[in-house]
């Protein structure tokens, strides 16, 4: 570069670009590129600007140094140096370069001579793109284009339109009067004759013709009047429209977007989804996958129209093609319903057998909420899910066993049934996690069920005692199984101890050799059994009695599940509040005796407590969940108080437990308004001498009509036995609106202290 | 808007790339080892439309060569496949039944090209007619205007040559 012959310039830069697309660093040449740009020569300037166009962009400095070149050359005589101009400007302009230039575009715009005038619509378009205050500059010029006859033209000034109308609302309904224009425009694309420049396999210039329908698609959206001047021309293109090849199929598919987005009339709609209908039984993949796309975006609102393809969409799902096995996927899932559930289980089932190791996960869990939704009866939502776990057991998320083991229990004259078909899973296959898990936990709990063999919807099985601990061990000497599945197989077998009557030796074997077990968790448990048997003999029988029914709207229940993993996370033992990181409002009232304490991570103490006594009972993500509710299961029924009410929220406060220095309070808040209530935050405060510790609530969101409630634990501790005074504000969205509100609480409900 | 356009071999050589949205060279580079990757894994008679983060790709297979194209999701998929052809035909046009050579050892050509159909991401011209004429007219301007310096340049070349022989 440092030689400045000649001819060589453009050779050496033309290489430099060559060597930058293979992938080298080519920033050297940014300099040159300037000085290219500048030079008077037209192969040089060409060479000059490509190399701008790759080299540069808006982070480097020296794009700064070509503005005034591009400005000159803006001006220049021969069209084509003004084209290179604007195309570099369109392709790389920064936000700067396009201020200064801006009304030199301007000027443009209005030349008489097409070619420079296409490239400088779409050099506006950019503009607008990267300013979009600048678009008033050309909203005047953008409507007297559409009255050009050259398509170039008309097509880059429909696309500036369409940008302008995007950006900006008033230009919007500045350009709605445009409509008859473009509905016109369309009609003599539509019925003109074979024209040879513009033609692609029969349809006039499919191009302009796709952008038009895109702008009427914006123009249309929530207008009647100009909704109504379209319909005609919609209906006609949908009919009249060759769709043999891409081209046809591109205009019917914008067509067909159009239609749905404005508000046309109910007949046009029909021909719409009838349209999608007919692409999907098309024998392009791409047409067949465009289909199902825009199916997917009308399955909520057109639902019943759709249904009646869920045939062909079915079928798809046996497609070689993994993007449209994707597509027909979701589709599916979204068509299920409480009429089609069984079929369209089947052939869910069918596919996640062969369906690809990627859309695995996605399908379990698409299936177990249509099958929580829908399911016709427990057994069958029951079979269901064994069914996917004993397929994909490995991709299903963690929550699906304690959710499956919530259905069980729930389902208790299931009992028997359940656990026979689990311990056959479990005989031949130990491969799958989950099933292990939900296995081992039932065998544990039911295994009296088990060994009694005999159940009416099964065939019967007889088995013995033994049968039963051998599947057991296998699990715990298995190198297949996880920690977790461990952990659940020791625990069965220590339940098992007091169901059966023969084999309490071989139990007790078992457990004793776990006590020196590499895994902490499962010495820990061994350890505890052991102890059990030694020295706790006689409350053996009453900590593994069967476990009680597992209340459905605890948190952390598959209806948190779908509304949000977040709401289930917190209702986890992590005891960080919803409100602590929001500051207490400054103390403009009097309250110094009350001031924000930090909140702390400490672990819950009262839930400790309870644990050393039980054993924990089941898995660790479930051991939390079910151990608060044995903790919840000891405390006496005490009235709880309104302390709050106002504009259809209420707070009741309830005192759970009391000790001498310590006092447990579970707020409940509950919606009887029509609308739901979100982001709903408790912030409590104290005197001094108190301490506070505000577990995580339930749930920040309040449906209407008081369906469900938030409830949220308080912890006090108050060693120096003050009066116990509480400030609590609430704080939550209602509408949009955020309401704040604070309450000022001076009398617990017995058995608390006054 | 068409966000980028990238051309590669068979082998997932990087032939050709035109980016209409200002990217640093790092994300550019991680997207173009994305596409390459995503669809060389295509099998043969599978669907042309992938889903990649926000943006629909559409690719089209060329001989040795894959056409690929991102948009956004207002973007038609199936326009796109014609614009991708429209562009080879140009090609085809301009080079005479064009093959991966051409555009390796012409490649600024092909850049020149593609700047006459489509600019800041949006199709200019319609017309393959008026494309090719306009591609015509800037290169014969290119060689007048080099024929003009021609005797010039000559004339160095060969004071150049004198001056190194004495």
């Amino acid at each position: 570069f440092r030689q400045s012959d000649n001819g060589a310039r453009t050779h050496n830069l033309a290489k430099l670009l060559y060597v930058h697309m293979l992938g080298y660093p080519a920033h050297f040449g940014q300099m040159e590129c300037v000085r290219l740009i500048a030079s008077p020569r037209y192969s040089e300037k060409r060479i000059g600007y490509l190399g701008a166009m790759m080299l540069l962009d808006e982070k480097q400095d020296a794009s700064l140094l070509i503005t005034n070149s591009i400005k000159n050359d803006l001006s220049h005589s021969s069209q084509h140096v003004q084209s290179l101009a604007l195309c570099t400007l369109a392709c790389m302009g920064s936000a700067e370069m396009c201020r200064d230039l801006a009304p030199e575009i301007e000027r443009l715009l209005g030349a008489s001579d097409s070619y420079i005038k296409k490239k400088a619509i779409l050099c506006a378009v950019h503009i607008v793109r990267k300013i979009p205050e600048l678009g008033e500059l050309y909203t005047p010029l953008a409507c007297s284009l559409l009255s050009e006859k050259n398509h170039g033209v008309l097509h880059s000034a429909v696309v500036l339109i369409t940008e302008l109308c995007e950006r900006n609302p008033d230009t919007l309904r500045q350009f709605r009067k445009t409509v008859p224009e473009l509905v016109h425009i369309m009609k003599g694309l539509i019925m003109s004759g074979y024209s040879p420049e513009h033609n692609v396999a029969g349809i006039s210039d499919p191009f302009l013709q796709v952008r038009i329908l895109r702008l009427l698609r914006i123009l249309g959206r929530c207008n009647d009047a100009a909704s109504d001047a379209m319909n005609d021309l919609l209906a006609q293109v949908a009919t009249n429209t060759d769709s043999s090849k891409t081209a046809g199929s591109a205009v019917l598919y914008e067509t067909v977007l159009t239609v749905m987005d404005i508000r046309s009339e109910s007949g046009l709609r029909v021909l719409a989804v009838n349209i999608l209908g007919r692409f999907l039984l098309n024998n392009d993949r791409n047409i067949r996958y465009i289909s199902m796309t825009s199916l997917q975006k009308i399955v909520q609102t057109d639902h019943t129209a759709v249904q009646r393809h869920r045939g062909t969409i079915v079928d798809c799902l046996k497609d070689q093609d993994a993007s449209v096995k994707r597509r027909a996927l979701e589709l599916s899932l979204a068509l299920v319903s409480a009429t089609n559930i069984r079929t369209m289980m089947k052939e869910l089932l069918v596919f996640l057998s062969t369906c690809p190791p990627e859309l695995r996960a996605h399908t379990a869990s698409g299936i177990f909420i249509a099958a929580e939704r829908y399911a016709p009866s427990q057994r069958w939502h029951i079979d269901t899910i064994l069914h996917v776990l004993i397929t994909a057991g490995g991709d299903v998320r963690d929550e699906t066993v304690p959710n499956l083991i919530k259905l069980i229990t729930t389902a208790s004259e299931l009992h028997c049934y359940t656990v026979l078909k689990l311990y056959r899973a479990l005989i031949t296959d130990i491969s799958q996690q989950s099933l292990v898990q939900v296995a081992c936990w039932c065998i544990g709990e039911y295994g009296d069920l088990l060994l009694k063999g005999e159940c009416d919807d099964i065939e019967p099985m007889q088995l013995t005692e033994d049968d039963v601990l051998d599947a057991l061990e296998t699990v715990l000497q298995s190198h297949m199984s996880s920690p977790a599945s461990r952990a659940f197989a020791l625990t069965a077998t220590m339940k098992l101890s007091t169901r059966i009557t023969n084999n309490v030796d071989r139990i007790r074997s078992i457990v004793s050799i776990y006590g020196s077990c590499i895994d902490v968790e499962l010495q820990q448990r061994a350890v505890e059994y052991n102890a059990l048997f030694k020295k706790y003999d006689h409350m053996r029988a009453a900590v593994l009695e069967r476990m009680p029914v597992i209340d459905k709207s605890s948190p952390g229940d598959t209806l948190g599940d779908l509304t949000g993993e977040v709401t289930k996370d917190s209702s986890m033992s992590k005891p960080v509040p919803g409100g602590s990181t929001l500051p207490l409002e400054p103390a403009s009232q009097a309250f110094d005796l009350l001031d924000l304490l930090g909140q702390t991570d400490t672990v819950p103490e009262a839930s400790h407590a309870e644990s050393a006594a039980a054993p924990d009972p089941a898995g660790p993500s479930t051991g939390r969940d079910l151990l608060d509710l044995l903790g919840g299961l000891e405390t006496t029924v005490v009235p709880s108080v309104t302390v709050y009410e106002k504009g259809g929220v209420s707070l009741k406060l309830q005192c759970d437990s009391q000790t001498e220095t310590a006092v447990t309070l579970t707020f409940t808040a509950c919606n009887s308004t029509q609308n739901d209530i979100t982001k709903f935050t408790l912030q409590a405060a104290v005197p001094k001498s108190i301490q506070l510790q505000m577990k995580a609530p339930s749930g920040s969101v309040l449906p209407a009509g008081g369906h469900s409630a938030i409830t949220q634990t308080v912890v006090l501790s108050n060693p120096s036995k003050t009066n116990l005074k509480m400030r609590v504000r609430l704080s939550y969205s209602n509408q949009g609106m955020v309401c704040q509100d604070t309450v000022q609480i001076d009398s617990f409900p017995s058995p608390a202290w006054t | 808007m068409m966000r980028f356009l990238l051309l590669f071999s068979r082998q997932g050589k990087l032939r050709l790339q035109k980016w209409f949205l200002p990217l640093p060279e790092r994300e550019k580079k991680k997207i173009i080892r994305d596409m390459v990757a995503m669809v060389l894994a295509r099998k043969p008679r599978t669907c042309n439309f992938l889903h990649w983060r926000d943006l629909k790709i559409v690719y089209k297979r060329y001989a040795s060569l894959y056409f690929c194209c991102g948009l956004e999701e207002q973007d038609n998929e199936l326009l796109a496949l014609e614009v991708l052809h429209r562009y080879v035909e140009l090609l085809d046009k301009y080079f005479g039944n064009v093959c991966e050579l051409d555009i390796i050892f012409n490649f600024e050509k092909a850049y020149f090209i593609l700047d006459e159909f489509l600019m800041g991401g949006e199709i200019q011209e319609t017309s393959k007619l008026s494309i090719s004429k306009s591609i015509e007219a800037s290169d014969m301007l290119q060689e007048v205007r080099g024929s003009v310096q021609a005797p010039y340049q000559s004339y160095q070349s060969q004071a150049a040559s004198k001056k190194a022989i004495t």
